[in-house]
């Protein structure tokens, strides 16, 4: 057993953490924040220039072919940074469902382009009842799309989408949609992060195409791996949130003392501590299981989930809390990460979804056992 | 990373489960594991000690400790593999915890040869059995007030005082206990730690009956009670230092061995399955299924905790961060799910208890678990060290700290 990154996974840690507090300050996001669009293309063009869009990509397909790991590290960072990037997305939901049950001429149509960064292909699964496939409505009839989309992430800034719907059979596949065609109407939705803009897509008749190895197992198998990862995302990002309202303890004074020494506020911030390391000790699980293939990923995917949806709704709210008067105001830094924490939420599922998933998936496995 | 057993530690594994299969009886599925270190009668004891000495005969004692006083030179994680698989079998409980890992490795820092000889060999057999005689009535979260009293008397200490929530010493035979020799400084500066015989007519031992009925711990009252300067342990006045030591060792202790203690999660699902809530299965009930989810999330976290804990250990560093919130999450997860099984298991039968039943079980998680939350640092203190030494917030305004103990 070794379960912890090693020291060369501490070192690309180290490049991609300096690479992000160059570009996505936290000035940057409160930009975004008042921007009619969120994305910060800039962070976006660095990251491609520095191979990470490209990390899990093939090489054959411009990419450096490095494992479920080092995109765990991605996702921390860029979760950390408050980056207003697509990774959730591009790189956990979209590039895995080309790479792994496209053709190979979708490969090389869409994944050069991901890793450079010139094309963002976005993920439309979710309709109102969730992103799982027995939730999928939308149907396909000889290779042309209709449906709903509730809520898809970056839809304004992608040029295709990977999108979940029923075939001729009434089996949830995955189809790849240019959503700059015609059929397809876009309208912005009022999300709680504007940092991220998102949109309802309708599709009316709108060609598509296949993703040939796509069926309802491999799309939960999809959502499990972007589980994963959104959960180091929501790592990085609650840890932002625990030392930013540590730091401001430790500066703001009242009853001639630094507040963070009363116990009110020491114990909070342990406890926003604890629920971080909880969650960060399941990610680990996770990231292994989605490493190495094993098949416990959908129960390490949705114990992964609940510890980081937990961990983040705690700090993320008492952050708020702690930071008193100041954290109740937009120009404060304390609701960004508030904000990013419920779109994490909203985009692969609340917990309710993942509590069934797993309790589910322990029942079969006991019934498999006898 | 990695979650599977390297090949070495798979041989490991595989030498200690064909020894455990010639030795002793493999559990059958609806007997639960061991997971208490405390015996309840003196024939417990008695099964305990034989059950060390064969341990101890064929090199599987002490696993941690070095060669050289008769381990195994083990890793954390061997240990660990160790723990799995006794687990799987019907053994006594491991009565020698404290000796093992306590007071063991305290002897081998602070100890002198002599007392390293005459006590390492016995604790590791099971001749032996250790107990720790730290806290007081008035010294908990706040060890360094302790007030029993080491007076020098020539070439002999004359110990008097009272010591309680001690595991272990009414069938001990041995103890370490810290005593105040300087009140005239300031109390973490006082102290220094002695080896005791827990059979001298001296020391009286009171077991303390608990809320969850049983006895594991005790009130010990020392009255005038002789010991030489010999049965020191470490310098005078450095009984702090030494007591450090002993306390990092239980919480390693903790961190390798108290994540697979208690009911596990999934338990639930099966008294769910059985019982009845509003006319249908407790099982198809959204509240049941929510918290019984949340419950495996939450027992997922503190196991992984633990193997990223001893991935530290066995890299050869020191339990990083992630080793403080094992032992503060652990014991509020325990009542929560004893609290939620008396709830299941209360729908059909009453919270009224025959032996052997659902009701019995989940009654006693739920009242042995605020133990956990208490003993070894309670949940308030573990806060307080996660908060300052790891967060690094400013520290409690500590009002005693210079001041001699006498003065306050």
């Amino acid at each position: 057993m070794n379960f912890g990154f090693s020291d060369e996974h501490d070192a690309i840690r180290d490049t991609l953490g300096r690479m992000l507090s160059d570009h996505a300050t936290l000035a940057v996001a409160h930009e975004c924040l008042e921007a009619a669009n969120g994305f910060d293309s800039a962070t976006w063009a660095a990251l491609a220039n520095g191979g990470w869009l490209g990390l899990a990509i093939a090489e054959d397909y411009g990419g450096s072919a490095m494992g479920a790991i080092e995109m765990a590290i991605v996702a921390e960072e860029i979760g950390r940074s408050l980056a207003a990037v697509p990774f959730g997305p591009v790189l956990g939901l979209a590039t895995p469902a080309i790479q792994d049950l496209g053709t190979q001429s979708q490969r090389e149509c869409l994944l050069p382009g991901i890793a450079e960064g010139r094309m963002i292909v976005t993920a439309a699964l979710a309709e109102d009842g969730g992103s799982a496939p027995e939730r999928v409505s939308a149907e396909v009839l000889q290779d042309r799309l209709s449906g709903r989309k509730s809520s898809v992430p970056f839809a304004s800034d992608a040029s295709f989408a990977i999108v979940a719907a029923l075939d001729e059979g009434g089996t949830a596949r995955l189809y790849l949609a240019d959503i700059s065609d015609p059929s397809v109407s876009l309208s912005a939705l009022d999300a709680i992060d504007r940092t991220r803009s998102t949109s309802e897509i309708v599709f009316h008749d709108t060609p598509v195409e296949l993703l040939p190895g796509s069926d309802p197992a491999a799309i939960r198998t999809l959502l499990d791996g972007a589980a994963v990862l959104a959960a180091f995302e929501q790592i990085g990002l609650a840890e932002r949130a625990l030392f930013l309202t540590r730091d401001y303890a430790c500066e703001r004074q009242a009853f001639g003392r630094q507040i963070g020494s009363f116990q009110a506020v020491k114990h909070r911030l342990a406890d926003m501590f604890a629920k971080i390391e909880l969650a960060r000790s399941n990610a680990f699980f996770g990231a292994w299981a989605l490493a190495s293939g094993d098949e416990r990923l959908s129960e390490a995917a949705a114990v992964a989930r609940l510890a980081a949806l937990d961990a983040v709704q705690f700090t993320t709210e008492e952050s708020v809390q702690l930071h008193g008067g100041i954290g109740f105001t937009w120009a404060a830094d304390p609701h960004l990460f508030l904000r990013r924490g419920w779109q994490l939420k909203a985009e692969l599922g609340l917990a309710d979804l993942w509590r069934e998933r797993l309790l589910c998936n322990l029942a079969d496995g006991q019934r498999a056992a006898n | 990373m990695d979650f599977s057993d390297s090949p070495e530690e798979a041989a490991f594994r595989a030498k200690a489960r064909d020894w455990l299969d010639a030795n002793a009886t493999r559990r059958n599925g609806s007997e639960k594991a061991q997971d208490h270190f405390m015996a309840r009668d003196a024939d417990e004891v008695a099964r305990a000690r034989n059950w060390q000495a064969r341990k101890a005969d064929a090199g599987w004692a002490g696993l941690t400790w070095p060669r050289a006083f008769g381990g195994r030179d083990a890793n954390p994680i061997e240990q660990v593999i160790w723990n799995q698989e006794e687990g799987r079998y019907a053994v006594p409980p491991n009565v020698f915890l404290i000796g093992i890992g306590l007071v063991g490795p305290t002897i081998m820092i602070h100890g002198t040869e002599d007392q390293k000889t005459k006590f390492l060999a016995r604790a590791l057999t099971g001749e032996e059995i250790w107990c720790q005689l730290f806290s007081e009535p008035a010294a908990g979260s706040d060890l360094a007030g302790i007030r029993t009293r080491a007076r020098r008397e020539g070439d002999e200490w004359v110990i008097s005082g009272q010591k309680v929530w001690t595991s272990g010493a009414h069938y001990s035979t041995h103890g370490i206990l810290l005593a105040r020799t300087d009140p005239q400084v300031p109390k973490h500066k006082g102290m220094t730690m002695f080896f005791v015989d827990m059979s001298d007519p001296a020391i009286e031992t009171r077991p303390i009956r608990q809320i969850s009925g049983n006895s594991s711990f005790n009130e010990v009252f020392i009255d005038d009670l002789r010991v030489p300067d010999s049965a020191r342990l470490g310098g005078v006045s450095e009984g702090w230092k030494v007591a450090l030591t002993t306390l990092m060792n239980e919480r390693f202790s903790i961190s390798v061995g108290r994540a697979s203690g208690g009911a596990r999660a999934e338990e639930l699902i099966d008294l769910a399955t059985r019982v009845e809530r509003n006319g249908r299965p407790a099982i198809e009930d959204g509240e049941v299924r929510a918290r019984i989810a949340d419950f495996i999330a939450r027992q997922r976290g503190l196991e992984f905790t633990s193997y990223r804990v001893m991935t530290s250990l066995s890299r050869g560093q020191a339990p990083g961060e992630e080793g403080s919130i094992g032992k503060l999450l652990l014991g509020k997860l325990r009542q929560e799910m004893g609290a939620f099984g008396m709830d299941l298991a209360g729908t059909s039968a009453g919270i009224s208890a025959k032996a052997g039943d659902d009701m019995a079980r989940w009654r006693n998680e739920y009242l042995t678990a605020p133990g956990n939350r208490i003993a070894g640092g309670s949940d308030e203190i573990q806060r307080t060290i996660i908060g300052e030494r790891i967060l690094g917030l400013p520290p409690e305004v500590r009002v005693d700290k210079d001041v001699a103990f006498s003065e306050l």
